[in-house]
């Protein structure tokens, strides 16, 4: 018997709600919706990022968070000493905004990236099932108002290890204006719908031109479009300042999005 | 304390199953403790017989009874094996670390000896895994 299965509820009982950034398709923006998502919801709420793209983790790259080890590697400058999970009881994710006058609540953050470090991560599903377990079953996130969890691309381990652990995860697909995503968008929701699991809706991002053809496709499926983020040429310059971000034209569409499905 | 969050895992699995048998009483459990996860015995124990179990009426009087196994490694690409204390002792303290919490990271800070390949297969020795629970209905 695998003893890790039985305490992951546990760990996950004092989160509101859990919401699994998904899309079959790489290159489509989940880590970027993921990781913005969290970051604007931590302005009212507290926040957990869970980054599950065991091969190519981006999370921490896109909100500037440092990944070294300051116990192990004697870099103990101020500010980088707690941006590293702490041993007490199991793992506490560190707190990388902490809440403020302006941010009510502040993002848990974990990450693979602690433990691989920039080195490429080359597994097979059944290891890379074992490391989300662990993961799912030694972090502490205490009490969350979301959990929010980049997923890898496609509909392989992760999805299918988030289907049978965390039964009250809900599914944000991201999609974009592309006929080669939509078929692979379809495949994940004909997928989600069939195992049952709650689908939160679809974002359609990169949006440059006005185009029906994601919302009456995804209509099919009785699932929602929750909105769309238009093409942000600037996005890139704002990759790892977190106030930058803030203030995209990215954040803003996700910050309507947040208004009504939130 | 990541020991303690796998002790408190055990007992949560003990006392599922338990209840899942109908037992009164659990008297013993039976641990199997790969050695790719370093676990610091001493405290795993600490913290299961000091801390947890006298907190459980189901579990207090329960022996714990723990094995060590050794980790084994297989190449996939040349099929050679190993054992990982051969390979424990070039890891450094912060690789060694990593493959504590999360043992697929063996597949970042090791290679096959032989060929040099990431693409093994952790064979035995992975991680905290329970044989048996016995008790009493």
């Amino acid at each position: 018997m695998d003893p890790r299965l039985n305490i992951i509820d546990k760990r996950l009982e004092n989160i509101k709600r859990i919401v699994a950034v998904s899309g079959g398709k790489g290159g489509i923006g989940k880590s970027s919706v993921a990781s913005i998502l969290a970051l604007c919801l931590s302005e009212k709420y507290k926040v957990g990022l869970l980054d599950l793209d065991f091969y190519g983790p981006s999370s921490h790259v896109i909100l500037g968070i440092p990944t070294c080890n300051p116990c192990l590697t004697g870099r103990q400058a101020s500010g980088r000493k707690d941006v590293y999970p702490k041993e007490e009881k199991g793992i506490l994710p560190p707190e990388i905004y902490p809440p403020t006058s302006r941010r009510a609540g502040g993002i848990k953050f974990m990450s693979i990236i602690y433990y691989a470090k920039d080195n490429p991560l080359a597994i097979r599903g059944v290891d890379i099932s074992n490391a989300i377990i662990e993961l799912l079953a030694i972090t502490r996130w205490d009490k969350l108002d979301f959990l929010i969890i980049d997923m890898p691309p496609g509909i392989g381990d992760a999805t299918l290890d988030i289907i049978r652990f965390l039964k009250r995860a809900e599914f944000l697909v991201i999609a974009t204006s592309s006929k080669v995503v939509l078929e692979t968008v379809k495949k994940t929701i004909r997928m989600l719908k069939e195992t049952g699991v709650s689908i939160l809706g679809v974002i359609e991002n990169m949006k440059f031109k006005d185009s029906l053809f994601i919302k009456e496709a995804i209509n099919q499926f009785d699932v929602r479009l929750l909105g769309e983020i238009g093409f942000d040429k600037n996005v890139e310059d704002c990759i790892g300042d977190k106030e930058k971000l803030l203030t995209s034209r990215f954040a803003q569409d996700i910050k309507e999005i947040i208004l009504d499905y939130f | 304390m990541h020991e303690w969050a796998l002790a408190e895992a055990v007992v949560s699995t003990a006392l599922e199953e338990s209840k899942k048998e109908g037992l009164k009483e659990i008297t013993k459990i039976k641990l199997k403790i790969g050695e790719l996860q370093q676990i610091d015995i001493d405290t795993f124990k600490f913290v299961l017989n000091e801390v947890i179990q006298p907190q459980n009426p189901m579990i207090k009087k329960a022996k714990i009874e723990l094995e060590t196994e050794r980790g084994i490694l297989k190449c996939r690409v040349c099929e050679h094996k190993w054992a990982f204390k051969e390979m424990l002792k070039k890891l450094d303290e912060e690789e060694s670390e990593s493959i504590h919490f999360i043992p697929e990271m063996s597949h970042i800070y090791m290679r096959c000896p032989k060929c040099k390949s990431p693409d093994f297969e952790i064979v035995q020795g992975r991680g905290v895994w329970i044989d048996s629970i016995e008790g009493e209905k």
